[in-house]
């Protein structure tokens, strides 16, 4: 069991984080608090990727003659997930900029970001 | 010709920056540029599904040059063009939709802003439809649901809260779709859709293969509102100003159960999606419960334009039984609906849009005499509203037809009774609507008190033509439904049925 965990300890860890990010989205009620899980969530799924990715004993994704002279895949990293993954940070970035400019807006309106606050606000 | 696929994505992409760019010094340009790129998209739409129909097959365009599965590849196939060229003509028409709502809805500084998210939104829904690549999908569906946040939020009272909401919301879906795609790259090495067919079949017993299959069900779910993820679309489209619910209202749930179509039944084989894994069922059945719900709902609103978003949850219901019925009609039906509502509730959003602008009120109970002051806008409404109940020989009629020649060869007779029960939720809900509008008022609701002092105002010609012509094409797609079935969408139906 613990070798079981040990091997891959890697997508135990984004399984972790995954499940802390969801928490954070649906629990909290302050809307930063969401945003901050939103954001371990998106990330922990970059991690994810880029753990499908790498190899055990491989290395940077560059031709190299020196290594083994025909060219073997085992001994490189795949470097598409981490490409992937470049865009998704970029996609992660932007929905930062939008939800930190909405909550300022937000802010400004109703003085406070607790969710249950502005729903009362909301009633009146 | 043979760059239409691409150019579809790429001009609106870079106009974007560029409205952004030029309005920071002259605004004046922002709108004679957006028109100008949808103009531009819309003859990009038109010519590839020429292409698709002329040549009686996909037409394939590779990104770079770089041959798929390695490359980005873009298919427009009989499927896709056929809603590829609704979402250009509904965009274009909202666009031009959008000049005196934006004047009167956003402040001055931000109609550059406006304009260029504005483009971006279309740039996403355009290239979610174009696509055949899972991971390029995913990017054009953030890019589509930035644009959406951003513009929702810039909308009336508690928008910028429902946009958060939204957003919470459209990440967890868009973070599940990538998750998705993650699980079968795992096991295939591939993310061209293509290529996922050919190499999926002997896995279909994987694990991975069936997490990944929920994971992307579920993301698309969110984005295209099916029933019980569909929380955030109330708020988020009755509070967005009216040029916005134009625009995304009728698309954006529409682009995303083209995806689930696409998903379900060319990524993955319509053997396992309906009987290996039985998923079409199950998302029958929740169907089945999301119209029920969602029409009672609608039918318990009084602000017109809430209403109409919890109509989106049921047309979106349709969908999934026709997709539920698993069959060829059902199918049929299944896209038809999709290219239907997409006129629908464009002609709907922009009525209520003008009525509320003009005649000043969204409520359902104060609409007694509309039909003297705006009759042109009323009689839109009222054809929109037929079309939705399903009245020959409006096109909504057709699309619910061949859903139920579906159930019925699929034999579920559940599904052919909510469908039935559906539309006929939807009639009272728009024959109560129409008698406000067309008879008197009625004695126990005293009449609308006018602020004094103000005068009553036209709608604008930018306002009039798009949604007559959203309406024509209403009565033409029902008129021409035959030749739309029998030349596009029977070869639309992915092979396996």
């Amino acid at each position: 069991m613990t070798d079981f965990i040990l091997s891959k300890y890697n997508y135990w860890i984004y399984v972790i984080l995954i499940m802390i990010g969801f928490y954070g989205m649906m629990a909290k009620n302050n809307l930063m608090k969401k945003l901050i899980g939103m954001t371990i969530f998106q990330w922990s799924i970059i991690l994810f990727y880029i753990s499908i990715g790498s190899k055990k004993g491989g290395t940077v994704p560059i031709i190299d003659p020196s290594l083994h002279p025909a060219i073997r895949a085992v001994d490189y990293i795949n470097p598409l997930p981490h490409v992937l993954m470049l865009t998704a940070i970029v996609v992660g970035v932007a929905t930062t900029g939008i939800a930190l400019s909405l909550l300022i807006l937000i802010y400004r309106k109703y003085g406070t970001v607790e969710e249950d606050e502005i729903l009362e606000a909301l009633k009146k | 010709m043979i760059h239409f696929p691409a150019l579809i994505v790429v001009v609106p992409l870079m106009a974007s920056f560029f409205i952004f760019a030029f309005g920071l010094f002259q605004r004046r340009v922002c709108f004679p540029l957006m028109l100008g790129t949808l103009a531009a998209c819309l003859v990009f739409a038109a010519g590839s599904l020429w292409a698709v129909l002329s040549a009686g097959q996909p037409v394939h365009y590779y990104l770079g040059a770089w041959d798929p599965p390695w490359g980005i590849e873009y298919v427009v196939d009989h499927l896709n063009g056929l809603v590829l060229l609704a979402l250009a003509v509904v965009c274009l028409l909202a666009g031009i939709y959008s000049k005196t709502m934006v004047e009167r809805e956003v402040p001055v500084a931000k109609h550059a802003p406006f304009y260029a998210l504005f483009v971006l939104q279309a740039t996403g829904l355009f290239g979610m439809t174009v696509t055949g690549d899972m991971f390029n999908l995913y990017v054009l569906l953030e890019i589509a649901s930035f644009s959406a946040y951003a513009l929702i939020g810039m909308g009336e009272g508690a928008a910028p809260f429902a946009a958060f909401r939204y957003m919470i919301f459209g990440t967890l879906g868009a973070c599940a779709y990538l998750l998705g795609v993650g699980y079968l790259y795992i096991i295939t090495g591939s993310l061209n859709m293509a290529d996922l067919r050919q190499i999926l079949p002997p896995l279909y017993q994987s694990q991975a293969l069936i997490v990944g299959f929920a994971f992307l069900i579920v993301g698309t779910g969110v984005k295209m509102a099916f029933f019980p993820v569909h929380t955030w679309l109330p708020d988020s489209y009755t509070l967005a100003p009216s040029s916005v619910s134009v625009l995304l209202a009728p698309t954006f749930t529409k682009v995303g159960a083209y995806v689930l179509i696409r998903i379900l039944f060319t990524v993955f084989d319509p053997s396992f999606s309906t009987t290996l894994l039985p998923a079409t069922q199950v998302l029958g059945w929740i169907a089945v419960a999301g119209i029920l719900f969602s029409s009672i709902l609608a039918l318990a609103q009084a602000d017109l334009k809430r209403m109409l978003c919890y109509l989106i949850v049921t047309e979106i219901g349709y969908i999934g039984i026709g997709v539920a019925c698993g069959n060829r009609l059902g199918l049929i039906g299944a896209t038809f609906h999709i290219v239907n509502d997409i006129f629908m509730m464009a002609g709907l959003f922009m009525a209520v849009g003008a009525i509320q602008a003009h005649f000043r009120t969204r409520n359902a109970h104060e609409l007694t005499g509309v039909h003297r002051k705006m009759p042109v806008t009323s009689g839109v409404l009222v054809i929109c509203g037929l079309s939705v109940i399903g009245v020959p020989p409006t096109c909504g009629f057709f699309s619910k037809w061949y859903l139920l020649l579906g159930t019925i060869q699929a034999e579920q007779w559940v599904f052919m009774g909510v469908l039935l029960l559906g539309s006929l939720l939807n009639a009272i809900l728009f024959f109560r609507i129409f008698e406000r509008m067309y008879f008197e008022a009625h004695h126990d609701i005293p009449p609308r008190r006018r602020e004094p002092g103000t005068t009553f105002e036209r709608a604008a010609v930018s306002e009039f033509a798009p949604m007559v012509v959203t309406a024509a094409f209403i009565i033409l797609l029902g008129l021409f439904n035959e030749r739309i079935v029998s030349g596009i969408l029977a070869f639309a139906i992915p092979p396996g049925f």
